[in-house]
């Protein structure tokens, strides 16, 4: 490893001009195990207004969800290495006591989890879990916490809110349960919102239900959201922006416009070649991104992607030994790569962006 | 549901009779397939120096040169609707459910037992208290603190708890508190003759103690087990996740799953032990129906074995049929099916 050589990160992407409603910067993440330390977060920044979508992208083990995690503050203590930056509304979270994150989960920032069914306690009813989590942060009566939580309910698109209220999560279909944990996520109004792979166990049919709901409950509640996936359809069909992650770091950060329209990074175009898609001829395969996601442990040295890299031979060894800086590009596109921008513009032109 | 109920209790009714015609079987039919004829039979229930008719006289009496079927047909008969004995001078009427009269004292079996039964309910009911409190909670702790000391620790006491036998924890325990340092009471005190709760808990502490001992052991490491499994659901991570405070995470979420499979094993541990704890009566010398059957078995007093052992049956069928209520009101997975 060849820490020395390794660049410290210049400017986070911090969009400029804008003091961000959550910043995070320069997050590190790190699981000291027998095996060696895994680093699963090293070195992530981004920002995220009140009302914007933020869309998170990578394969297993990029560090989407450790990310999202560690903003909730939901490490099991004494797990993690958690430094950098994380700021929410000014409060700096990183380094807070547990009992003030505690207070802040549920109230400002909420999150939605993968499997709907796992992630609601079997033994309790779709309303006592909502009423639960408003009561935590509410000083109020279990009837008007009841009746707060039919609201919910109905604002997500519960069919009779008043008696399945009283079901359990296993009397509710895929769909319905997201629904339910959506409500029960945005019961106390909160300004951040994370969604950890939302859709990734639902029907397709349902898919698109549960993203159009999130859509319009960010525009009525005006919640910061930040959308974890693996599916750029989703992304596609939320984010503002996009954030592309690779080894527990940033790779590419823009648009979701022009993450869509002109990537600039080998593994973004890579994700865009693996996506099926249906408004194309069907006569070309899909193109897999060749290897697997490094090891966290032994990440690969200089830019993390360099073995899995078609182009990495075109910066004359760079990518093996310099870690390449995270830097804007042009207004609001941030970029880690060694390639020249016409080299990148080069392949993009002729060999990407016909095949996509 | 009640459809369920009475279906589980004709079931219940079968199966006692199964049981009842499987142990008359084996202190009944077993000898006779071996060769022993009657009057071999009738010769434990007479003195030593009874003369060859004398002998017969008692197998007649006892019922013994009937054939199998109609011995157990009695025995049944007499537990649905009452039978008359005579043993002695006088026919006496044993009032259903008969479980008939013993071969030695001549006393109805029913009485006997039902005097026995409160001891070892004391026993049973105090030690599981003790046990559910202390192996839970240690189970808990040392789920929570995994790998600490205080786990370590705790694990290997519940290990020397599954491990030691009572008449070795109890005889230790008595010579040490009761003789030694004089805190409780001697073996042997009957707590049915306690005036107050007090003096009853003073006699029962120790039985209490040793016997929760043993079970608190394995309900420490099968708490711990299922703790260490439900904190790492996704719904403990959803309830952190709302800001709830660890206690309520720990207690409403964690502990309320983990608990379920503990009922179960609690429910029927408690029956089987309802038939009377053997050991710990005896090395008590709690005046139980445990230490009852042991008597009887080392008298050969087939009417008491049959009796306690019914009784005994009794109390498991009816703790399974319980815990399976029960898990319908623990989980509402079960319910709806």
């Amino acid at each position: 490893m060849s820490t020395n050589t390794t660049p410290q990160l210049g400017d986070p992407a911090v969009r400029p001009g804008i003091e961000g409603f959550l910043q995070v910067k320069d997050l590190r993440v790190h699981f000291p195990t027998d095996d060696g330390v895994v680093k699963s977060v090293d070195g992530l920044s981004f920002n995220l207004e009140r009302g914007e979508t933020l869309g998170i992208v990578g394969e297993s083990g990029s560090g989407k969800s450790v990310t999202s995690l560690s903003i909730m503050g939901l490490h099991p203590p004494g797990t993690a290495k958690i430094s950098g930056q994380v700021v929410l509304n000014g409060d700096s979270l990183v380094g807070a006591s547990p009992e003030h994150i505690r207070k802040l989960r549920g109230k400002k920032m909420a999150m939605i989890f993968q499997d709907p069914l796992s992630a609601m306690h079997p033994y309790y009813t779709v309303g006592q879990q909502i009423i639960e989590a408003y009561r935590i942060h509410n000083r109020v009566s279990k009837q008007i916490a009841r009746k707060h939580a039919i609201d919910m309910l109905d604002r997500v698109g519960i069919p009779q809110p008043s008696s399945r209220v009283d079901d359990y999560p296993h009397q509710f279909s895929g769909g319905m349960r997201q629904r339910a944990m959506i409500a029960m996520a945005l019961s106390c109004d909160p300004e951040l919102l994370i969604a950890d792979e939302p859709t990734t166990a639902l029907d397709v049919t349902v898919q698109a239900q549960i993203l159009d709901l999130i859509r319009d409950l960010q525009q009525e509640f005006n919640s910061a959201v930040i959308i974890i996936t693996h599916d750029l359809g989703v992304v596609a069909e939320l984010a503002d922006d996009i954030l592309v992650m690779y080894a527990g770091r940033g790779v590419e950060y823009a648009t979701a416009h022009e993450i869509f329209t002109a990537p600039q990074h080998p593994y973004t175009w890579g994700l865009l070649g693996s996506m099926p898609r249906l408004d194309r001829e069907r006569t070309e395969r899909l193109r897999p991104i060749q290897g697997t996601p490094p090891s966290l442990i032994n990440v690969p040295s200089g830019c993390p992607f360099h073995p899995r890299c078609t182009y990495a031979e075109l910066n004359g060894g760079a990518s093996e030994t310099d870690r390449p800086e995270f830097v804007e590009i042009s207004p609001r596109h941030f970029l880690a790569c060694h390639l020249s921008e016409r080299d990148r513009q080069r392949v993009w032109d002729n060999d990407i962006k016909p095949t996509l | 549901m009640l459809t369920y109920i009475i279906r589980r209790l004709i079931g219940a009714v079968i199966l006692l009779f199964v049981v009842s015609a499987v142990v008359f079987s084996i202190f009944f039919l077993v000898p006779r397939l071996g060769g022993a004829t009657s009057d071999d039979l009738a010769s434990r229930y007479v003195g030593k120096s009874a003369g060859a008719e004398q002998i017969h006289q008692t197998a007649v009496k006892l019922g013994f040169t009937d054939p199998i079927y109609v011995q157990y047909g009695r025995f049944a008969k007499g537990i649905v609707v009452g039978q008359d004995y005579n043993y002695g001078p006088a026919v006496e009427h044993c009032p259903a459910p008969c479980l008939g009269y013993s071969f030695i004292t001549q006393n109805p079996v029913l009485p006997d037992l039902l005097d026995r039964l409160p001891v070892t309910l004391s026993l049973a009911a105090g030690a599981s208290i003790i046990w559910l409190v202390a192996g839970v909670s240690t189970g808990v702790i040392s789920a929570l603190r995994r790998g600490s000391w205080l786990d370590r620790s705790s694990m290997t006491v519940a290990l020397a708890g599954v491990s030691l036998p009572i008449f070795f924890t109890g005889l230790l325990s008595l010579s040490i508190f009761s003789y030694g340092l004089g805190w409780t009471a001697p073996g042997g005190a009957n707590p049915m003759d306690a005036t107050n709760p007090l003096d009853w808990a003073y006699t029962m502490i120790l039985p209490w103690i040793t016997l929760a001992f043993l079970f608190a052991a394995s309900y420490a490491r099968l708490t711990r087990a299922g703790m260490l499994e439900t904190m790492n659901e996704d719904y403990i991570r959803t309830a952190r996740a709302k800001g709830l405070r660890e206690r309520d995470v720990v207690i409403r979420h964690g502990l309320r799953a983990a608990l379920t499979p503990i009922l179960t094993i609690f429910g029927l541990d408690l029956g089987l032990l309802l038939g009377g704890a053997i050991l710990t009566e005896t090395t008590f010398s709690l005046p139980g129906l445990g230490q009852y059957a042991v008597q009887a078995i080392t008298n050969n007093d087939l009417p008491k074995v049959l009796g306690v052992t019914l009784l005994g049956a009794v109390f498991i069928i009816m703790a399974n049929l319980v815990v399976d209520l029960l898990y319908a009101v623990v989980d509402p997975r079960v319910r709806t099916q």
